[in-house]
């Protein structure tokens, strides 16, 4: 579940972080949502048949540090250039879940030339529409109560992926890895509301082949700001996925992965 | 004892015409203006009454409620430095870590300073939860936004010459305060907190601690404020450092006081009307805080200031959150308890809330002016009182 730590570290700087490591390949950065990372994630699981799967704890999240002065995700992407350069990452395929999409776009803009494809899952993070229409629902100030109505189709097989929220029953350190998540989340992506102003006329400077695929039921961003999302990386293909919410890819994990290691293959 | 006269300038006339939040996400519709212009008027013209009759006076405000519709502290008391004449005029307080200027904040205080003549005493607050829902400022790291907006606001009434300030979350190229204020170097400070931690950062700081509703909580909060204080500064607190705040209503006899307490009451009803997701959002608490109330089974925020549901006037007054009775009784009901806080020096009153008229509050403050407060004022603390320029 969501509250489990990761099996591994790194160092990267001075800071520690958490990282997840499956699979054998071609290496792929998977970039978590807002919520943290599940170790026993199926998706991932998928697409380690083919890949080196590579999936830190971001700053901040899990029981990875945060370095002091870090507050935007800008500040992450800059962090992830460390990083990638540290693994020596080449021909690497990156991939981002949500936050985890808007941090991979704020990274690949920044044209490291380490990632050879690149893939958006129910991102967020860029703006398109006029100043009175709210396309990014809430996602910060939310009772935990209503997460799993809005990241998931199914409401219960979305408890289920936060361990039912029972906290009384829960280790002290996976209930500090929730709160810590969600208060990291809320810190990077306050105001612009889970946006950065910028990021939507930058996306065109993503020229690896890229891949956007949205869940059909996604209430924070509907498939419409997906489409949307697509339209402004040159060449990018879309697909949709039927009974998937906002974090479609835990919630329809085979039809997730079988879009993206179709496209992977290609 | 100094005597604080406070009311929230409520619309309650709002309150049953929407269920749900009376805050945030209640719609304006229902604030009627030709209402709020007779209410805003009302409660100005309570505390012209409170200033003729000895009472300071306490101002606070919220955004978007219709349990206080002052916007803004430095609005209501700009008004009451012109038209009263003795009370002292506290502000508690300005949510500085919700302000995008706070410079602009101590520019407006020092003008009240001076026109008031030295009658302002400053309050800064980190404000409820749900304030940030208005202020757009982020719930996480706000008491770092919190401290910066208060030193940037010090350096700005103390400061002689002008300066720039480089901040992590605020930055200007000129801070230069005009006026300065007329009380030098600076007005008293105030910050309010209901943990022992946070009462030992504001000991340090010499300010005066107030705490709202805190009813039992209260001594282990003011026990550690004054071990910090002697800890700091090598003498002990002066009482006057601490401040209480409890509702209060006073009446000439059992009948009119409970008839009044009933008025009052729905006050507490109407606190708890608050869009969930705002009660705690992240960041807005510890960490350590949070983790601690997820464990305890709790996803809200403090509701009823630890009250059993639809408390009993006894309860309230057992609770430390009421004061309420003929003047013999209230007066021992405010002695009992800053006796058993160790001494409060400011007991701040909400002396107006829910449905108590104009004419119930303008009587209870009479009573209690003529017949409790020379009483509280002749509690006499034995210490020298400090100016705030010493700490």
């Amino acid at each position: 579940m969501l509250m489990t730590a990761l099996p591994d570290r790194v160092n990267v700087g001075k800071s520690s972080l958490e990282v997840l490591r499956k699979g054998r390949g071609q290496p792929l950065l998977f970039l978590h949502t807002g919520h943290g990372l599940d170790p026993a994630d199926a998706f991932l699981d998928a697409l380690s048949s083919k890949f080196n799967v590579i999936a830190p704890a971001h700053p901040g999240f899990g029981a990875s540090d945060l370095p002091s002065g870090m507050t935007t995700v800008s500040d992450l992407a800059y962090f992830y250039l460390d990083f990638l350069e540290q693994e020596n990452l080449r021909d690497a395929v990156l991939v981002g879940a949500s936050f985890g999409g808007w941090l991979a776009a704020e990274l690949a803009i920044k044209g490291t030339g380490r990632f050879s494809r690149v893939v958006f899952l129910d991102s967020i993070g860029a703006k398109f529409g006029s100043r009175e229409n709210r396309e990014i629902q809430e996602l910060l100030a939310t009772t935990i109560d209503d997460l799993p109505r809005l990241l998931f189709s199914e409401q219960e097989a979305g408890r289920k992926k936060f361990g039912e929220f029972d906290f009384p029953s829960m280790q002290e350190a996976e209930v500090t890895r929730f709160a810590r998540n969600r208060e990291s989340f809320l810190m990077f992506g306050w105001s612009p509301a889970l946006y950065n102003p910028k990021l939507a006329s930058r996306l065109h400077r993503i020229r690896q082949p890229a891949l956007v695929v949205w869940g059909e039921d996604d209430k924070i961003v509907g498939p419409d700001y997906g489409r949307a999302f697509a339209d402004a990386i040159p060449g990018a293909k879309f697909a949709s996925v039927p009974h998937a919410g906002h974090y479609g890819f835990m919630e329809q994990p085979g039809a997730y992965a079988e879009h993206v290691l179709d496209f992977l293959a290609l | 004892m100094e005597v604080w006269q406070f009311c929230e300038q409520s619309m309650h006339p709002a309150w049953n015409k929407i269920d749900g939040p009376t805050k945030v996400t209640i719609p304006n519709e229902v604030c009627d203006p030709v209402i709020a212009h007779e209410l805003y008027n009302r409660y100005l013209d309570e505390w012209m009454l409170g200033d003729e009759l000895g009472y300071n006076i306490f101002v606070n405000e919220h955004h978007a409620s219709a349990n206080c519709m002052s916007v803004s502290c430095t609005l209501t008391l700009s008004i009451l430095a012109r038209q009263t004449k003795k009370a002292r005029l506290l502000s508690l307080g300005v949510p500085i870590a919700n302000r995008t200027d706070p410079y602009r904040v101590a520019e407006e205080m020092a003008m009240i300073d001076v026109i008031s003549k030295g009658r302002l005493e400053v309050g800064l607050v980190k404000a409820s939860p749900f304030e940030l829902s208005m202020s757009n400022q982020s719930p996480a790291r706000i008491m770092d936004r919190y401290w910066e907006a208060h030193d940037l606001f010090v350096k700005a009434m103390t400061s002689r010459e002008p300066f720039s300030w480089e901040g992590e979350f605020f930055q200007y190229r000129n801070v230069n305060l005009w006026p300065r204020p007329y009380q030098q170097p600076m007005p008293p400070m105030w910050i309010t907190a209901s943990s022992a931690a946070n009462g030992r950062k504001i000991a340090q700081l010499g300010y005066v601690c107030a705490t709202f509703f805190n009813g039992k909580g209260t001594k282990a909060l003011f026990d550690a404020y004054r071990e910090e204080y002697l800890k700091t500064h090598g003498r002990v607190a002066p009482p006057d450092r601490l401040a209480y705040l409890g509702m209060m209503v006073t009446g000439h006899n059992d009948a009119e006081v409970e008839d009044r307490v009933a008025k009052m009451k729905c006050y507490l009803d109407v606190q708890p009307r608050t869009p969930p997701q705002w009660t705690n959002p992240p960041g807005y608490e510890s960490l350590e805080g949070n983790v601690k109330a997820l464990q305890a089974g709790k996803k809200g925020g403090r509701l009823n200031f630890g009250l059993p549901p639809n408390p009993t006037m006894e309860q309230m007054i057992e609770g430390g959150i009421f004061f309420a009775g003929t003047p013999d009784k209230i007066y021992n009901q405010i002695k009992k308890f800053s006796d058993s806080v160790g001494g409060v020096d400011h007991m701040l009153l909400l002396a107006q809330a829910g449905l108590l008229t104009h004419e119930d509050t303008a009587d209870s403050l009479k009573l209690f002016a003529k017949e409790v407060m020379p009483r509280l004022k002749a509690l006499k603390s034995n210490h020298e009182v400090t100016p705030m320029a010493a700490e």
